[in-house]
């Protein structure tokens, strides 16, 4: 097994369980936080091509992985923000709880 | 693979598993900082210094921060918290086992590079600070603007909302 099909494998693994987490958690931050790691091990398949590459010397994994993870930090931070706004509205972060779109 | 690696795999692997699986929404976010800090220690070891120190420093530092206070500003001691998975537990897992499988079986079946890393692979800060200025420029102002934009948005979006009055 090369190096890099262990880092692929991992970086599957992180993706699996993030998509458990996101599909399985009843609170909506813990989902959230799923679809961080699910960008993580994105992140670090961009990385892991980027050194076992043809041309590791364009930097161009590198810099897809910088922007990737500006994206997910502005994610989090309306996903918050969104979470603690319905939070006021309905008293619960519960998404079994959260069956009404209306205010 | 090195000693090292399997490390550092398992503690990320460790990381993350706990972060999902742990019923205290604290020790859930506690986990997931040793996840994050176990990525960007992989992050390090692949040669990508810049990518694995801002790991940290968004990540460990900012993101779990800010799920650390919205945790604490959300406590509600009347939920009525019987589970921590919500009723579609069964079909979500088989859904991530099913992907995981896929995932397994495409990396088992194509033929990767054998893993021999091209010597001095190095990201080093200097030249990534040059291709920002130059070849990205474009999508750097583009992502400020986006940044700026979405905090703007999340303070919009926390402010109390006014009593209108009607």
């Amino acid at each position: 097994m090369s190096s890099l099909t262990s880092y692929l494998l991992v970086s599957a693994l992180v993706f699996s369980i993030g998509l458990a987490g996101a599909l399985t958690r009843r609170s909506a931050i813990l989902v959230l936080i799923g679809i961080e790691l699910m960008l993580n091990a994105a992140n670090l398949n961009f990385i892991a091509f980027w050194r076992y590459g043809p041309h590791p010397e364009a930097l161009t994994g590198v810099m897809f992985a910088i922007f990737s993870i500006g994206i997910a930090a502005a994610e989090a931070a309306v996903g918050l923000g969104i979470i603690l706004a319905v939070y006021r509205h309905s008293k619960t972060t519960e998404l079994d709880q959260m069956n009404s779109m209306k205010g | 693979m090195t000693a090292t690696f399997l490390i550092l795999a398992a503690i990320t692997i460790a990381g993350t598993v706990a972060a999902m699986a742990l019923r205290n929404l604290v020790h859930c976010v506690l986990a997931l900082t040793l996840g994050f800090a176990g990525l960007a220690a992989l992050y390090l070891q692949l040669g990508a210094q810049f990518v694995g120190l801002t790991q940290i420093l968004v990540y460990v530092g900012a993101v779990a921060i800010l799920a650390v206070f919205v945790i604490m500003m959300t406590q509600n001691p009347t939920q009525t918290s019987d589970s921590i998975f919500s009723s579609f537990w069964f079909g979500g897992g088989l859904i991530a086992a099913l992907v995981f499988a896929v995932l397994g079986w495409a990396i088992h079946a194509s033929h990767l590079p054998s893993g021999v890393a091209t010597p001095q692979a190095q990201a080093a800060v200097h030249p990534i600070g040059d291709a920002l200025m130059h070849q990205y420029v474009l999508p750097l102002e583009i992502m400020g603007l986006l940044l700026t934009a979405a905090l703007i948005g999340a303070v919009v979006l926390a402010m109390q909302e006014k009593r209108r009055s009607a």
